[in-house]
């Protein structure tokens, strides 16, 4: 019995590890979306940045370094973006995937020439990673039954990161639902020609949804090959840009429904790794792969309207032309 | 800024697609001499690796083969202002319907009957991976651009639990289905041209090139000079105004995505039938996002989408040959290059029509007016 619960604790632990980025992300796909723009280039973003985290870090020892980098690069990554999808009214999905592909050839290319290992960055020491963070006591209080293992094996031991995404959808709903920039915010996704008679510029209210899209994109490119990870990995990301807008659009376009998306879909990923190779009654081998395929399934059904609706920005995808 | 005059349709179909092929090259060029090789040098191996070694034409052509199927796939669905991004997935599954077919049939059937039916089958896949996402679009309301992702990815899964379980062969490892009998496979063009008493490299260039020509032919019919087509344009143009007109838009969106998916899942001939004669892991390798590139390169039209698909393939033709000439250059350099296209042609389209829309108004009003006074001093 105990040992089965610390078998779950330890499934709920994963479970945060490995929703972090999505959660990052996601919310990073809320700003962009709620301000009107499309945002399929999560993905590349994130890519991106993972490599640039983990180029930074080893060039420079500093894990702190790194994801600065990281954020930079994501942030000029979201203004191509706005270039193309806010100044110069382009297709926002074919400039989306343009930069996720982008982003497959870029970071392969620049990291073979600048490392000479198939496209992978040296791993890392530890210094040059965001280390797990051991809250006091952990270890004293881990006797404790329930609370005690819950305090030591889920809540203590995770990086910064870990604690910045969490709190990431904390600052998504605070900017949303209660300051001006995000009444602006919801205005322009939603209907972009009121903000603009009441004398806002859309273009800069999407611009700015773009750069804070950006940072949280490049947080979680570090988390990947900085903390989570000890170095980057071609194709690190291997579509957790997608499952975090599946995520996003799975809880809503909210911050709370998305996180909650992110935690269940985090946690068949989770499940998904502790049962690879486990032989269960009935149906035998785990079916893993089918698993993992759960959360592109149940965003479908939930975006056919079979369960509940999603609705999208009214505004979104079309770029404003402003009224002569 | 005065309004600039209308981009003339020879500028817009022939110019721009080069202006854009251009600058995506000039970024690339300029990211592998940050690198610190020389990107004229780079270019003459790809141009070399495409078109000038032994068999490297064949090799292009293979390549082109895919991606013609993929681009008339994206252009199909672009016509009626759907935009299709689910190619890789509906091909991939155009895979598993060619493989079951072989599977099933290839020690009872000959090839006449064979690989007809197995090209059918790859057709009628990736038709209903492609159709569930036009139904949900039509019916329920979801958006096709996410559908089509999440297709995608739930091919990739269906896929690999197959091929990893079900569909593996006995005794071996990698997870792949067995090789099919010669009954299934699509003769190669060397083998075809050597019959004849013609001389040519080996290459995987095989038949389903010209079921890729036909394809060509079939959709410029259809988008032209059918009644479906009409209704898939007018839906295109204006759903409201189709409606009104008595198509019944529902239908059209679904049954356009169904031909979009299905030529999408015939790329599987190619890979398939035509060079691995099993169905493996991952053989879409990425060719139904090409399709994306080709069908905005192609503006769409089945001649456009022949040219855009030759350039991409002799990318990737050329993009092999790099990771033997230089050590740090490989063929992911390709994928730089077609991101930058799809950015240059799709996302960042009014970048380039503007300025030249200025300048050949500029130039041809010019030439208009030496031409008046001309013909005034005449007169």
């Amino acid at each position: 019995m105990a040992d089965l619960w610390l078998q779950f604790l330890l499934t709920i632990d994963a479970t945060l590890r490995v929703a972090t980025p999505l959660i990052l992300c996601a919310m990073a796909g809320i700003f962009s979306e709620k301000s009107g723009v499309i945002d399929i280039s999560l993905e590349g973003k994130m890519l991106m940045s993972a490599f640039v985290a983990a180029a930074v870090a080893t060039l420079t020892s500093s894990a702190l370094a790194g994801m600065f980098a990281a954020i930079g690069v994501a942030i000029m990554l979201g203004l191509l973006h706005g270039l193309a999808s806010i100044t110069l009214r382009g297709n926002q999905v074919i400039s989306g995937l343009a930069i996720n592909i982008l982003a497959s050839g870029l970071t392969v290319t620049v990291g073979i020439a600048m490392f000479q290992q198939g496209g992978q960055t040296p791993n890392l020491a530890r210094a040059e990673r965001f280390r797990p963070i051991e809250l006091p006591f952990a270890e004293q209080l881990g006797g404790i039954p329930i609370i005690g293992t819950i305090y030591r094996e889920v809540i203590s031991g995770h990086n910064i990161l870990v604690w910045i995404a969490l709190g990431a959808v904390l600052f998504t709903a605070f900017m949303l639902t209660r300051t001006r920039f995000g009444l602006r915010l919801r205005a322009v996704g939603e209907k972009p020609e009121a903000l603009d008679s009441a004398g806002v510029s859309v273009a800069r209210t999407r611009y700015l949804a773009l750069i804070i899209a950006g940072i949280l994109c490049g947080m979680a490119g570090a988390y990947l090959s900085t903390a989570h990870g000890s170095g980057f990995v071609r194709e690190m990301t291997a579509g957790k840009g997608y499952i975090a807008l599946a995520a996003m659009i799975f809880g809503k376009w909210q911050p709370r429904g998305a996180l909650l998306a992110c935690l269940l879909f985090g946690f068949l990923e989770a499940v998904a790794s502790r049962l690879q190779g486990v032989e269960l009654p009935l149906i035998g081998q785990a079916p893993v792969d089918l698993i993992l395929a759960l959360p592109y399934l149940l965003t479908v059904i939930l975006l056919a309207g079979f369960v509940g609706k999603a609705m999208p920005p009214r505004a979104i995808g079309e770029p404003y032309i402003k009224e002569r | 800024m005065s309004p600039p005059p209308p981009l003339p349709r020879w500028a817009d179909v022939g110019l721009i697609p080069l202006i854009n092929v251009f600058a995506a090259l000039v970024v690339s060029g300029i990211v592998v001499a940050i690198i610190g090789e020389n990107p004229f040098e780079a270019m003459m191996v790809m141009i070399k690796g495409a078109f000038v070694y032994k068999g490297s034409l064949g090799y292009t052509l293979y390549y082109a083969t895919n991606f013609i199927f993929t681009g008339l796939a994206v252009a199909v669905a672009f016509h009626a202002m759907l935009f299709n991004i689910g190619g890789e997935g509906q091909a991939y599954l155009g895979g598993l319907g060619a493989g079951l077919t072989c599977l099933l049939l290839d020690s009872m059937l000959p090839a006449i009957l064979l690989v007809p039916l197995a090209i059918m089958a790859s057709a009628g896949f990736g038709a209903v991976w492609g159709a569930i996402p036009g139904y949900l679009q039509a019916k329920r309301g979801s958006h096709i651009v996410i559908t089509t992702i999440m297709f995608n990815f739930l091919a990739a899964s269906i896929m690999v639990w197959l091929l990893a379980g079900r569909l593996k062969a006995p005794g071996q490892m990698s997870p792949e289905t067995r090789s099919f009998s010669e009954n299934a496979e699509l003769p190669f063009i060397h083998d075809i041209a050597n019959a004849l008493g013609m001389e040519m490299a080996r290459s995987p260039l095989n038949l389903s090139f010209v079921v890729a020509l036909l394809a060509c032919v079939g959709v410029w019919v259809l988008i032209w000079r059918s009644r479906l087509g009409y209704a898939i344009r007018a839906t295109g143009h204006s759903t409201k105004a189709a409606e009104y007109a008595g198509i019944p838009v529902s239908t059209i969106i679904i049954v356009t995505m169904a031909i979009s998916g299905g030529l999408a899942g015939m790329m599987a001939i190619n890979e398939i039938l035509g060079v691995q004669h099993r169905t493996i892991l991952g053989f879409t390798s990425g060719y139904g996002f090409t399709g994306i590139a080709v069908a905005l390169m192609g503006r769409n039209h089945p001649v456009g989408i022949v040219l855009a698909s030759l350039l991409f393939g002799a990318l990737y033709q050329g993009g092999a040959e790099l990771d033997f000439e230089f050590s740090t250059i490989t063929r992911e350099m390709v994928l730089l290059i077609q991101g930058l296209i799809i950015l240059f042609s799709g996302g960042l389209a009014y970048m380039f029509n503007k300025p030249l829309a200025h300048l050949l108004g500029a130039l041809l009003s010019q030439r208009d007016r030496t031409s008046h006074t001309e013909a005034g001093q005449n007169g």
